[in-house]
């Protein structure tokens, strides 16, 4: 105890020592780390291994896919599987029914690339609001929001769908909102529904609390109105805290599946992941294309990753301490 | 004064949204519960308490509690289990540390459908590589049909998602990992502790946050599983995969019946609430 109390207590703090384990003797420290790779490496090749297979049958012919043993690296490499599935070219023509799956795509990178600047947007605007602001209700409001991060979104997935059903003036409806199909089957359905969050708001308002108030009231001093203070000042303060809410906001609606599944119908509103499930249940038999779809939509995940890695580790990591 | 008015201007896009599309919808679900609301009929009458008696007394959707809790009590801890383990060797000084995190978080970064999509082919009981290499290595002597068996059905669907998971946990325990002061194990080792000791009473203790944090947000997610079911399995066979949001959704988009799946959601909102407050009441107890 005492030994602990004088190691804790002992003035400024020692420098690190250049290598932890230099004390002890080597060996059980070069056995341990042989162990450690010896777990890891196998593992690693495990977890990477589905993925790896995916990559390789998307490169495959139909027949080479089914091929017993399989093939990890194909025997006679085809792009087939990419012609057909965007429907290029001679493959393209005997594929059914993945007419403007490119279009998938699009749709994807779309709805995804609105849901993400909206959310932005609306949700600094709040947590700028609840941080900084003072305003009769301020508290309520910011609690009523905080509770409903506990509500499951499949609560609302049933009203929601009536609600955009109804949306007056839309879809063939009346202003009443009868008669037609509103907002089910259209952009407007999958992107504003996600337009605010209030977990990016709580997330915001945290990082943006410790902004002093000193810079705003100076901003605000030199003739700055409100807004302008929020864009010009608070913003760009914020751009660690956004770069990490923006990733997690796009990669959720990249992959979201529940709610396009219910709110589309049309196949050219189709996203990538829809377009892909309802390929696996009525195409069961071209799964060369299958296999090439779903590399492309996985690619761009991998790449928005190892892109911006540190930031999405950061991004889990303040979320996972603060959440 | 203007001021003050332009606070509820900046609120206002926010707050619409959340009043339609939260507020609004949690009482129109409420009020939904006590219709019978089919969206083919034109009539929606009211019919009391009848649905809930119905949720009560209906085998499918207890199945479906039985299942989801299945799937959540396997699925959660296993991710987490395995999470902590590659994060504690990764944690070690090894040379191409950032290379093998990038390979364990290479699933998580997979889109759910594809993921589902690819496992569901690893699953193939003619063609599949699982069952390729089990028969190659005689560990079973005839192909089995992973996803359609009553028995295997779920446990390859839990695989499929710890699979998913792991790369989570992992970031999540790195970090905390590395924010353990080194002087709290320097401290311990003078103490006499072993490398045992250390990880029991320094380690585990600095990582409850994270693992609290994990497990409610597990628990959540798993309660919610829906696209590896709707891919791989489509809830069968006979029932056994069909978990309580997959439930939900036929009741509502196969049968149209939005009233009873109305009850039904709530009905996983009120387990998901007193899960989440019992967690919290135990890990406020462990703390002390």
């Amino acid at each position: 105890m005492s030994q602990s109390t004088a190691t804790r207590t002992r003035p400024p703090a020692p420098p690190p020592p250049a290598s932890p384990g230099s004390r002890r003797p080597v060996w059980p420290r070069r056995l341990w780390l042989a162990t450690c790779y010896a777990i890891l490496v196998p593992g690693a090749i495990l977890f990477v291994a589905p993925f790896a297979w995916l990559v390789s049958a998307s490169f495959q012919h139909m027949g080479d896919i089914f091929s017993w043993p399989p093939q990890w690296i194909p025997k006679n490499p085809t792009l087939d599987g990419y012609r057909g599935f965007f429907g290029i070219g001679e493959a393209g023509e005997h594929a059914q029914g993945s007419e403007g799956a490119w279009r998938w795509f699009l749709n994807s990178a779309f709805v995804a690339t609105s849901v993400t600047v909206l959310q932005l947007f609306f949700n600094a605007l709040a947590a700028y609001t609840f941080a900084k602001r003072r305003f009769p209700g301020r508290d309520i409001i910011f609690l009523l929001f905080l509770a409903t991060m506990m509500v499951p979104p499949q609560v609302t997935l049933i009203p929601n769908y009536l609600v955009l059903k109804h949306i007056p003036f839309f879809g063939g409806n009346d202003a009443l909102g009868n008669g037609g199909h509103g907002w089910l089957d259209s952009y407007w359905g999958l992107i504003l529904p996600g337009a605010v969050s209030a977990f990016g708001i709580f997330l915001l308002r945290q990082y943006m609390m410790s902004i002093p108030d000193e810079l705003l009231d100076a901003a605000r001093i030199d003739g700055a109105g409100e807004f302008r203070v929020f864009w010009r000042v608070v913003l760009p303060l914020c751009t660690p805290a956004l770069a990490a809410t923006a990733i997690f906001t796009f990669t959720y609606a990249w992959e979201d599946f529940l709610w396009p599944l219910i709110v589309i119908s049309s196949s050219d509103k189709f996203t990538a992941p829809l377009g892909l499930a309802l390929f696996v249940v009525k195409n069961r038999t071209s799964w060369n294309l299958l296999m090439a779809g779903s590399v492309v939509a996985t690619l761009p995940m991998i790449v928005a990753f190892l892109v911006f890695q540190r930031r999405f580790i950061q991004g889990i990591s303040m979320s996972g301490l603060k959440g | 004064m203007w001021r003050e008015r332009s606070a509820y201007a900046f609120l206002a896009p926010g707050l619409i949204v959340f009043s339609v599309f939260t507020v609004f919808a949690l009482l129109f679900a409420f009020y939904l519960t006590f219709r019978e609301w089919n969206i083919l009929e034109p009539e929606k009458p009211f019919v009391g308490l009848e649905n809930y008696r119905d949720m009560v007394q209906d085998e499918d959707f207890r199945r479906s509690i039985i299942n989801t809790a299945y799937f959540t009590g396997a699925s959660v801890p296993l991710g987490m289990a395995i999470g902590l383990g590659v994060a504690l060797l990764l944690n070690q000084p090894i040379r191409g540390r950032g290379l093998l995190r990038t390979l364990y978080f290479l699933p998580t970064v997979t889109p759910f459908v594809v993921s589902a999509i690819v496992w569901k082919w690893l699953y193939n009981g003619d063609f599949g590589l699982f069952n390729f290499y089990l028969l190659k290595t005689h560990l079973i002597s005839e192909p089995l049909v992973w996803l359609s068996n009553k028995n295997l059905a779920m446990p390859a669907v839990v695989l499929m998602s710890v699979w998913a998971s792991v790369g989570f946990s992992m970031v999540v325990y790195l970090a905390a990992l590395q924010a353990v002061p080194e002087q709290l194990y320097e401290s311990a080792r003078l103490d006499g502790a072993g490398p045992w000791a250390r990880f029991r009473y320094v380690t585990l203790p600095m990582l409850a946050p994270s693992t609290l944090f994990l497990a409610v947000m597990g628990i959540i997610g798993s309660f919610q599983v829906f696209t590896q079911i709707y891919v791989m399995t489509g809830g069968g066979p006979v029932n056994r995969t069909t978990t309580m949001v997959y439930y939900i959704y036929e009741a509502a988009f196969k049968f149209y019946d939005m009233g009873y799946a109305s009850t039904l959601a709530y009905g996983l909102f009120v387990l998901l609430l007193v899960f989440t407050a019992f967690q919290l009441r135990l890990y406020r107890k462990a703390d002390l």
